[in-house]
């Protein structure tokens, strides 16, 4: 195939990246254009006005739900009777497997989040500002603790930003862990002290969040986005895509390809051109099975849907959903039920045990998941495994955790049936060699391990 | 045991992030369990009098959260990446190359105290794997014959 000739196009989000990897601190950033965005929003744009340029981007939620960022900013309360303090935050928990793109923009690039942070924080009114990020994400934590520290030193933060008359904090929080913080209702239950289950909704966050206030809580990379939209316009956003949702994003490539890692692209870029061109292609010996497209909770699709564009329409016309825009390839030398058990053991460690479906379902799941990778699988155990899928569908559970966890299950019963059915048929897995070289029964090398005790 | 001069200094220094005291009581406890290593009962007790909270209510938060440790850990904690892009990378052959090494499985501690094994979800590493954290450090892709000298640097 021949790549999309990218000579000249702008990428916002990696502009002000430094070619040796380093962390852009302030002086970088600024050299490269940063935090324009914010002088353009508090010089020449009412709180209301920065909003609707958003809404008219068409920027949607880049934390994989792709709910329409300005909708959700327009529905804070503005005004002098709005409830005080307002809250802006930002969800870098990234936890979900296979996602691993705010690593890499909160490492490379933290004061362009800081400049979303703050943009958002004065289109809405807010008071503060916190950024959430987990707690094994050690670098990225140490990047934008000191770009937050740089930020007050210049006076893009405190008291009266730039002469502007508009006061805003932000503080950096650190994950004591957890999956389900990423959630963001959860998320706020953990930044009280709470124990992060979900909430109830409604009420919206936007009406009662952080500590009962209006609160509007965004994806790392949904706010690295925001500087360049309100510097730049929503015209010239929407004109940066190559399909019709606009704009550029982060995506990445991790398993069996030549080059692993994250690019920014015009969002609307195939998956074969991330994976032959930017990634290089598979490694060799290795041919592309399948593809998790955007994080644990996305449904698989095969080699056969690879020309498929990477937005929020396409994918989900692809029986899938963007996610995170991440994938993960799945070769034809691993094991799809394995690969299933794996995820499915993720998702019953992770149930934060609210809501019964959840708790109890996924374990089920899991178990007969387990039994079908070890080769101890019935042929009824296929549509055992069918019926938890229709009880953990959306609607019946308290968050989306379990639905997520039902979708690459799901698609996996749908696109790799014959692998299951060996599996049940021949009693063992028939990607693990024929004995394992310590002598463990067939399959062990290829399960996941049972989740050890917390100390 | 009560809470040092320094724990004091580093606590009071957070609290004006949050608009309470019990609202800080996650962040209280990593304060303390970077200074102890891990959270005693008496560690909750000290903190439960400086936030005002039971100690019930912080072993509720620390018992679910999987960064906050009840039971003493070693020197240094190492975690194995066991996301489904890690484990097509060599997970198993990672995680069992540290086992040998450390001569512990998952959830233990060593016999002399330096390490503690522990399974971790997604480092957010995909491109990276398998990957495996010692402390603060990220390393990856680890190759099964490097593990020895990646721990080695960690007294």
């Amino acid at each position: 195939m021949s790549p999309i000739d990218t000579t000249g196009w702008e990428r916002p989000l990696t502009k002000a990246m430094r070619p040796d990897g380093q962390a852009a601190f302030l002086d970088d950033y600024v050299a490269a254009g940063g935090y324009e965005g914010l002088a353009c929003a508090l010089r020449e744009l009412e709180p209301a006005a920065v909003t609707r340029v958003v809404s008219d981007s068409g920027l949607r939620g880049r934390g994989g739900a792709g709910y329409s960022t300005g909708r959700k900013w327009s529905t804070m309360p503005l005004g002098a009777d709005a409830p005080r303090p307002k809250y802006v935050v930002c969800n870098g928990d990234e936890m979900e497997p296979g996602s691993f793109k705010d690593r890499f923009l909160l490492s490379r690039n933290p004061h362009l989040v800081l400049e979303g942070i703050m943009i958002a924080g004065f289109a809405v009114q807010a008071d503060a500002g916190y950024v959430f990020l987990r707690a094994q994400y050690d670098y990225p934590l140490a990047c934008v603790e000191r770009a937050i520290a740089e930020a007050y030193e210049r006076g893009y933060l405190g008291a009266d930003i730039q002469g502007s008359g508009f006061s805003f904090d932000i503080y950096l929080h650190e994950s004591i862990g957890r999956y389900i913080c990423g959630e963001a209702s959860a998320m706020l239950n953990a930044l009280e002290s709470r124990r992060p289950n979900p909430r109830a909704r409604p009420p919206h966050m936007t009406g009662a969040g952080l500590y009962s206030r209006p609160t509007v809580v965004n994806n790392v990379e949904t706010f690295a986005a925001v500087p360049s939209i309100v510097r730049n316009g929503a015209d010239w956003w929407k004109n940066l895509s190559v399909t019709g949702e606009g704009g550029t994003k982060i995506y990445g490539v991790a398993g069996r390809v030549t080059r692993p890692g994250c690019v920014e692209l015009p969002v609307g870029t195939s998956m074969r051109e991330l994976i032959e061109v930017h990634a290089g292609g598979m490694q060799p010996d290795y041919e592309l099975r399948a593809v998790s497209p955007g994080g644990a909770s996305t449904a698989f699709v095969t080699a056969a849907d690879i020309d498929v564009a990477m937005d929020f329409g396409s994918m989900q016309k692809a029986g899938s959903r963007l996610g995170t825009g991440t994938l993960v390839v799945l070769d034809d030398r691993t094991c799809p039920v394995g690969m299933t058990l794996n995820l499915l053991q993720f998702f019953a460690q992770e149930s934060c045990g609210w809501c019964t479906p959840c708790r109890e379902g996924l374990q089920w799941s899991l178990a007969l998941l387990r039994d079908i990778e070890q080769g101890r699988g019935r042929p009824e155990d296929l549509d055992l495994l069918q019926e938890h899928i229709w009880m953990m569908g959306s609607d019946k559970t308290f968050c989306d955790l379990a639905p997520g966890a039902m979708q690459p299950l799901e698609a996996a019963l749908r696109l790799f049936r014959d692998d299951f059915v060996r599996h049940i048929e021949e009693g063992r897995c028939p990607y693990a060699p024929d004995e394992a070289p310590d002598g463990a029964p067939y399959g062990a090398p290829y399960a996941p391990t049972e989740a050890a005790p917390a100390p | 045991m009560s809470l040092s001069a320094d724990e004091l200094r580093e606590l009071d220094a957070v609290l004006p992030h949050y608009p309470d005291r019990r609202a800080a009581a996650a962040t209280a406890m990593r304060v303390v369990q970077r200074r102890r290593r891990w959270l005693s009962d008496e560690a909750l007790a000290d903190l439960g009098a400086y936030l005002g909270m039971s100690v019930e209510e912080l072993d509720g938060l620390a018992t679910f959260a999987n960064m906050l440790f009840r039971r003493p850990v070693g020197r240094h904690i190492v975690l194995v990446c066991d996301s489904f892009a890690c484990w097509s990378l060599g997970y198993a052959e990672l995680r069992e190359a540290i086992q040998t090494q450390l001569g512990v499985g998952l959830g233990e501690t060593t016999a002399d105290g330096r390490f503690t094994f522990l399974p971790i979800v997604c480092l957010g590493a995909c491109d990276r794997g398998p990957a495996m954290m010692v402390d603060a450090d990220l390393h990856g892709p680890v190759a099964p014959s490097e593990v020895g000298a990646i721990l080695e640097a960690y007294a």
